[in-house]
């Protein structure tokens, strides 16, 4: 019994700290319809701002709220200032862009705390009011965590009391219902979105600064906590502040048992959850159908097949990279081999986002699975080399099987959230489960018999992957997706069984992206995490979109460019937010990708 | 020989009942014109018909088949095919590649992955494109296309499932008055020559009562009057309702 109470109220200390972040993200999506991938960030700049307050004053209760407080006004603050810096300038621009830019944001973000932080974590002292323990049922349990538990539900009460009770609220209110028609009210929209995005921004801060005592400000806060508030958002119901509260009960109480009953498999049991929600409630718990997406709608171009200049070109790349051991020394082949790689890698990413119309944030997760399923093949069954590069493709398919039967019904938010919440989870197995995988430092020694040789066998492979897609896009099945994707009702009542055709692009994107994992793991001899890591998602997306969705040329230039830029950028300090300026400036300078650009201009 | 037969067919909206207690059907050859008022409830029938929503009650039967509650694409496979109001074409196709890929999911081609889609079905495309008037838009972006040339791809895309039942709402919207004609005429002769069964509304009454067999008027989702043309155009009802007010 009293196991049962402890874990329960565990789960329920932890449920209000996801909760708060979570309330934050749903608040600002509802309204102004951007998922906001910096919202970990903030959560992570009100940990260390709180540490920098929470310091410098006196220790007793009165004060540490006080402190709370200021932290949580700091970071509104900050928030508004990115809305009117960014956010408001890209707020027509698509869904994906609008990601793109906020995770833009996280980078710089990231190396600013950083800069300011240094690079420890700051643990914060803990005077003893915060070390004391209440008794319930015959064990002890720390008194912060009951203090915890009574803010989720007084926060939340509070907020259901503001968008009830107060004109701003209404307002607020309406604009997620209708855009339009508070803008037709004679409302400043601008106003309304800046206060909420700084409330959103400052329960972000509100949830990290309460997590100090139980942790510390360190600076992996950023993507652990926008992963879980993802989870949450999309099981509670995008837009949801009730829907998020059940949602963080649910997952926080969960995740308080599977530490006991499984440990290592909590973050499997999370996905299984939301998976199981998403089945029987595509919208999640207490979510509605918003309609579709604008970007599913929206961006479509003509997609004409590839023209004389551009197989001239192609034709002088390929003899470029058939003859690049004769040009070039061992460090221009081993990026002609990223290159290689990364055009793959982008080619898969484009069949799933451009002709199949699904927006995925978690790509690294079949490039990983096909990295570690190849490196795992050939170090412990001793699998020959092309068995091995056989293999990965299949396993990296079927795990896009299995996953994408839970979402590719879904639109466009939704399925960039959970391929991201997928990808954590591949990358939190791979450091986690160190007996199989050797966690942090990685699986070694997965070298090919003939490095030298082995080049032809990557540029084959990669070509030829990438002229397979291509094939397949420009087949019946291709046009049949492309159709589900371009008029949903219209292909439908021509026959066309979308759902399954999104699926199986779904499947042979993972399989491609995992043979370009296959093929990576062999050119380095080795598999690591990051890997995995969303920041190599966000380079697939970025080539994806450098070169321009509209065409499989994109991806392509797109991968050479960024290929090549990345290694200009990575030979210095603060690259991230050099990346993250990069990609901010790309989305408001160039929505269409450099290829788009490049048409536009011709 | 009854295609169609709708019995009972209900369906709300919150409190609107969009649909109420409708009934009528179709045999092969025969064009069934439904008309009403914005809002009457039309398109709302066409979508329960195709499956695209379900009916609160009510049954339809195709060719004697029980197809309430299944899915467009299954419905679509039993011969029905459809244009819709807002017209849409696959954007990112020409108007060509837009027959192709329909040629293509008639034949239950959409699952050959090696195949040249572009090479495929282009003798019957044109075939289709010439009978709908859209020749000399072949090669152009759907995306791009005129509204009414928008609606004319719509319909060829909807024939090239040589349906059995070929629903049309509003086809004629966005063209002028010829080309409504051509387009009513070559629907008329698919009637009858292939035995296709059609229903469709439209606003312009010359247009239905040119082609119509039969007429059904629908107003708050009800039928008020049904029968042929000229009964219907004679009902004092149906001439205080609706075509009193300024038609
Ligand atoms: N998806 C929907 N949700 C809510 N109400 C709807 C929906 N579709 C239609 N309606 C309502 O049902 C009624 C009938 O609409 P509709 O079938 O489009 O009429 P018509 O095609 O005859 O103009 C209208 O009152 C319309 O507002
Ligand atoms: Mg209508």
């Amino acid at each position: 019994m009293s196991f049962f109470l402890t874990q329960t109220l565990t789960g329920l200390a932890s449920a209000s700290s996801l909760f708060l972040v979570a309330a934050g993200l749903t608040v600002i999506f509802g309204v102004t319809r951007v998922v906001n991938f910096a919202h970990g960030s903030l959560c992570m700049l009100g940990a260390f701002i709180g540490w920098s307050i929470l310091t410098r004053l006196p220790r007793d209760p009165a004060w540490f709220a006080l402190g709370v407080l200021a932290t949580a006004a700091a970071t509104a603050l900050i928030g508004a200032a990115l809305e009117i810096g960014l956010l408001r300038r890209i707020y027509r621009a698509p869904e994906l862009f609008q990601l793109l830019a906020t995770f833009g944001v996280v980078l710089v973000l990231a190396d600013a705390t950083l800069w300011l932080w240094g690079p420890n974590d700051l643990p914060l002292p803990r005077p003893p009011w915060l070390r004391q323990f209440v008794m319930i049922a015959g064990s002890r349990f720390p008194l912060f965590d009951l203090v915890l538990i009574a803010i989720g539900p007084l926060v939340l009460g509070g907020l259901l009391l503001v968008f009830h009770r107060t004109r701003w609220g209404v307002l607020v209110r309406a604009a997620t219902q209708d855009r339009d028609m508070v803008a037709a009210l004679g409302v400043d929209q601008r106003l309304l979105f800046t206060s909420v995005f700084a409330l959103g921004a400052g329960l972000a801060g509100l949830g990290g600064v309460l997590a100090l005592p139980a942790g510390s400000a360190n600076l992996q806060i950023d993507l652990a906590v926008i992963t879980e508030a993802f989870v949450i958002v999309v099981v509670g119901g995008l837009g949801s502040i009730g829907g998020a509260y059940l949602a963080a009960v649910l997952i926080g109480v969960l995740q308080a048992f599977g530490v006991v009953v499984l440990p290592g498999a909590t973050l499997v049991l999370v996905f299984v959850v939301m998976a199981v929600v998403l089945v029987v409630r595509p919208y999640g718990l207490l979510g509605r159908d918003r309609g579709q997406s604008r970007t599913d709608a929206e961006a479509v171009i003509l997609q004409r097949p590839a023209g004389p200049w551009q197989i001239t070109a192609a034709g002088i790349g390929l003899a470029l990279f058939l003859a690049a051991p004769l040009l070039v020394g061992p460090f221009g082949m081993a990026i002609a081999t990223e290159m290689l790689v990364a055009m793959l890698f982008a080619a898969s990413l484009h069949v799933m986002m451009g002709p199949g119309g699904m927006p995925s944030f978690g790509h690294a997760a079949w490039f990983g699975i096909g990295a570690y399923g190849a490196a795992l093949l050939a170090q412990n069954l001793a699998t020959p080399m092309p068995l091995a590069l056989a293999g990965a493709p299949i396993l990296a398919g079927l795990a896009a099987f299995a996953v994408g039967a839970f979402i590719v019904r879904l639109s466009g938010v939704y399925l960039a959230m959970l391929t991201l919440a997928f990808a954590q989870i591949v990358w939190a197995v791979a450091v986690q489960f160190v007996g199989l995988t050797g966690g942090d430092n990685g699986v070694l020694g997965v070298w090919p018999a003939d490095p030298r040789g082995f080049y032809y066998v990557a540029l084959a492979l990669c070509v030829g992957g990438v002229l397979v897609l291509r094939r397949i896009m420009f087949s019946p099945f291709g046009f049949a997706l492309r159709a589900g994707r371009d008029a949903p009702a219209r292909a439908a009542a021509s026959g066309i069984d979308m759902t399954a055709h999104r699926l199986a692009a779904f499947t042979l994107s993972g399989a491609a992206a995992g043979l370009a994992g296959a093929i990576f793991t062999y050119s380095k001899g080795s598999a690591f995490p990051t890997y995995i890591s969303v920041s190599h998602s966000v380079d697939a997306l970025i080539m994806v979109l450098l070169g321009g969705i509209g065409s499989l040329a994109g991806p392509i230039i797109g991968a050479i460019a960024y290929t090549g830029l990345f290694d200009l950028l990575l030979a210095s300090d603060f690259w991230r937010a050099r990346l993250g300026a990069v990609i901010i400036a790309l989305v408001l300078f160039f929505p269409a990708g450099l290829a788009g650009w490049a048409e536009r201009r011709r | 020989m009854t295609v169609l037969a709708v019995t009972g067919l209900q369906k709300r909206f919150g409190g609107v009942r969009a649909v109420d207690d409708v009934t009528f059907s179709i045999v092969a050859g025969e064009i069934l014109a439904l008309i009403g008022p914005n809002g009457a409830g039309k398109s709302t029938c066409f979508n329960l018909i195709n499956g695209q929503i379900a009916p609160d009650h009510g049954t339809i039967h195709l060719h004697g088949r029980d197809i309430t509650g299944l899915a467009p694409r299954q419905i679509a496979r039993l011969g029905v095919g459809r244009s819709f109001q807002i017209a849409a074409g696959f954007a990112s196709m020409t108007v060509r590649q837009n027959l192709q890929t329909a040629f293509a999911a008639h034949h239950r081609q959409s699952w050959r992955f090696w195949h040249d889609a572009m090479g495929a079905h282009i003798a019957e495309a044109e075939a289709l494109l010439a009978r709908v008037g859209l020749v000399a838009q072949a090669d152009r972006a759907a995306g791009v296309l005129a509204y009414g040339d928008l609606k004319r791809l719509d319909l060829a895309i909807a024939l090239a499932g040589a349906p059995g039942l070929l629903l049309m709402d509003e086809p004629g919207a966005g063209m002028a008055l010829a080309e409504r004609g051509a387009l009513m005429r070559l629907v008329q002769k698919l009637a009858r020559e292939d035995g296709m069964a059609v229903l469709f509304t439209e606003h312009d009454m010359a247009a239905v009562f040119a082609i119509a067999d039969r007429v059904v008027v629908l107003n708050r989702g009800k039928i008020l009057a049904s029968g042929d043309p000229a009964s219907v155009r004679a009902d004092p009802l149906v001439q205080a309702r609706y075509l009193g007010a300024g038609r």
